[in-house]
């Protein structure tokens, strides 16, 4: 895979020479981390070593460059990752309110423990440091989304109802 | 006991979300109301007018804020043009303010921004947003899209004549990315290292240009401060600890959540006036980590006439920090407390310096055998060691803040460390 045309082609495109274009184009460097963002949405969540490298070449990095970007920031994924990523914040203001009990609660439901990803390849449990929603905690990061104020049994319910969801 | 914060004197009226965050809204509550004029008043009044308000930083070091700006290089060189970031990587554990303010105050934060970017000599801003914030992005990009749209920002903003821009900049998961040195690297696109200081970054900071970093919630509170004066803020709490300030009320309290407040409410009051009190009232606390996790763990003995402003804490051997307040009542298992933090520094440690790389995981390591009661006798001191090994040895403060939260548990909880030195734990409290 090469070019800014495969790599993001149609609408994301434009997405990506609209990120290009916060930066000057002396520092086209700066638009990766959210390069590697749109890149890891359009591949199902997660960012093969192929789209690492093309999102190197779109930028005129070397892929040694990005390739340990994807290492040192956490929200990029080398390997796959289920179609639900459930972060379970296990820091301590979400821990005073309950954390191991939402965890327990997900590890119950989907029959995986932390870091495992359902055979179905639908969800992928992990534990993760805080979220910064202290106040609202217990929290639990799904995908783009925040689920707070949980509990054992409300995070069970969520991650049934959506199971249920899909298999209608 | 102080007043609590009068209406009339609070700066944000819309944290709860519970009124129109979008700009008819934030207009009705007096955002963007003659900005013109504001940005007329030109770069040394503005600055003038916040260094007099003694306003000092919102991110957890509460440094002045007029002061660092006024670090700036007088007059911008054409080639090195100057920059102002805006730090929204919030990330301390138990803070959660400046995302409130993304959420249902956007327009407080970029007025701000324009004015604070007029107070730096900065042409354009970049706001760096928790990558993870994917609600509060969006809700700052459409207000962004709206005062674009409205004129307010881009060529001449608000009609002032002053060209100013505001670029979001999406982070990516990483805590180290909060410290201002990281903050830039990661936004020239590399691994969130930490800078060695000097040079600081008013001199050479974002492409080697002169930048400032500030923290959401202090840029915020520069429009109130422009339009109602500095001796209106300086007025508020102490001398050296003005203004009003962001709580953040988490752990075992009725009422979790952020609430604005004068600086220097007693803690007592914050809690019980504003969070609904400690879950199981006052006599049912334990411990209060009073600023973020990076701040030294307070027992209840010294909660009792605690003032949340810096000097007060500081006196009590803690820090304001970020003013996220984590209230932990009797049933808490205080070495697991703070060992989850242990291992949350030890996650987040950047690996770029050796004390804080290996030291991280060994004192993250030692917590866990206190944990579990199986500490061995010597650990104690082992523990001591590695914290005062790490603590002032690092290029960032890192390693300094995964130091301070034990070392507060060893000043204050000792005889609970050495009651689970190999003999069996501690049952926990009902």
């Amino acid at each position: 895979m090469s070019g800014g045309a495969e790599l993001f082609p149609g609408p994301d495109r434009d997405a990506a020479e609209e990120i290009l274009g916060r930066y000057p184009t002396a520092h086209r460097q700066s638009a990766v981390l959210p390069l590697l963002d749109l890149a890891q949405r359009r591949h199902g969540g997660w960012l093969p070593p192929a789209v690492v490298d093309a999102v190197g070449d779109y930028l005129g990095m070397p892929s040694m460059r990005v390739r340990e970007l994807v290492t040192f920031y956490s929200m990029f994924h080398d390997r796959p990752v289920g179609r639900y990523l459930v972060q379970v914040c296990r820091t301590t203001p979400c821990w005073l309110r309950g954390s191991d009990e939402v965890l327990a609660g997900a590890r119950e439901e989907l029959g995986i423990a932390p870091g495992e990803t359902t055979p179905d390849g639908r969800f992928t449990l992990v534990e993760v440091e805080c979220l910064g929603a202290c106040a609202d905690a217990p929290v639990v990061q799904i995908n783009d989304d925040y689920h707070e104020r949980l509990d054992g049994e409300r995070m069970r319910a969520w991650l049934r109802d959506r199971r249920r969801a899909e298999d209608d | 006991m102080t007043e609590p914060v009068r209406a009339a004197d609070r700066v944000f009226h819309n944290l709860d979300g519970s009124g129109d965050a979008g700009l008819a809204g934030a207009r009705r509550r007096g955002d963007w109301d003659d900005t013109r004029a504001l940005v007329l008043r030109g770069r040394d009044a503005i600055q003038g007018t916040v260094r007099e308000s003694g306003l000092r930083g919102r991110g957890g070091a509460g440094f002045s804020t007029g002061l660092k700006w006024s670090f700036m290089p007088k007059e911008p060189a054409p080639e090195r043009p100057h920059y102002l970031i805006v730090n929204a990587d919030e990330s301390e554990p138990g803070t959660c303010k400046d995302r409130e303010i993304l959420l249902h105050e956007p327009h407080k934060l970029i007025e701000g921004t324009l004015l604070a970017g007029v107070g730096v000599g900065a042409h354009t801003a970049y706001i760096y947003v928790r990558g993870e914030f994917e609600a509060e992005r969006r809700c700052l990009e459409a207000a962004l899209a709206d005062c674009y749209a409205e004129g307010l920002l881009g060529t001449d903003a608000c009609g002032s004549g002053y060209d100013f821009d505001v670029h979001v900049h999406r982070g990516a998961g990483a805590y180290i990315c909060g410290e201002e040195t990281g903050l830039i690297e990661s936004l020239e696109g590399k691994k969130g290292f930490p800078r060695l200081k000097p040079p600081f970054p008013a001199s050479a900071g974002l492409w080697g240009c002169p930048t400032t970093v500030n923290n959401v919630e202090t840029i915020a509170v520069v429009p109130t401060i422009l339009r109602r004066g500095a001796p209106w803020f300086g007025g508020i709490g102490r001398a050296q600890n003005t203004g009003t300030k962001l709580f953040c009320l988490s752990g075992h309290v009725e009422r979790p959540g952020t609430v604005e407040a004068a600086m220097g409410i007693p803690l007592r009051e914050l809690i019980e006036q504003h969070a609904g009190g400690v879950r199981g009232g006052w006599d049912n606390l334990l411990a209060v980590i009073p600023g973020g996790s990076s701040t030294k763990v307070l027992p209840a003995a010294a909660c009792e006439d605690l003032r949340m402003d810096f000097d007060g804490l500081r006196e009590a051997g803690s820090a304001l920090g970020t003013a996220g307040v984590i209230v932990m009542d009797k049933s808490t298992d205080i070495v697991a407390a703070i060992a989850r933090l242990s291992h949350f520094y030890w996650h987040e440690s950047c690996g770029q310096c050796t004390p804080c790389r290996e030291g991280t995981g060994w004192v993250s390591r030692i917590m866990d055998r206190f944990v579990a009661g199986a500490a061995a006798p010597s650990d104690l001191d082992t523990l001591e060691a590695i914290c005062g090994q790490i603590e002032g040895h690092t290029i960032c403060a890192l390693g300094d803040a995964a130091a301070w939260p034990v070392q507060g548990l060893l000043a204050h909880f000792r005889d609970e460390l050495e009651r689970r030195v190999a003999g069996g734990r501690r049952p926990l409290a009902a």
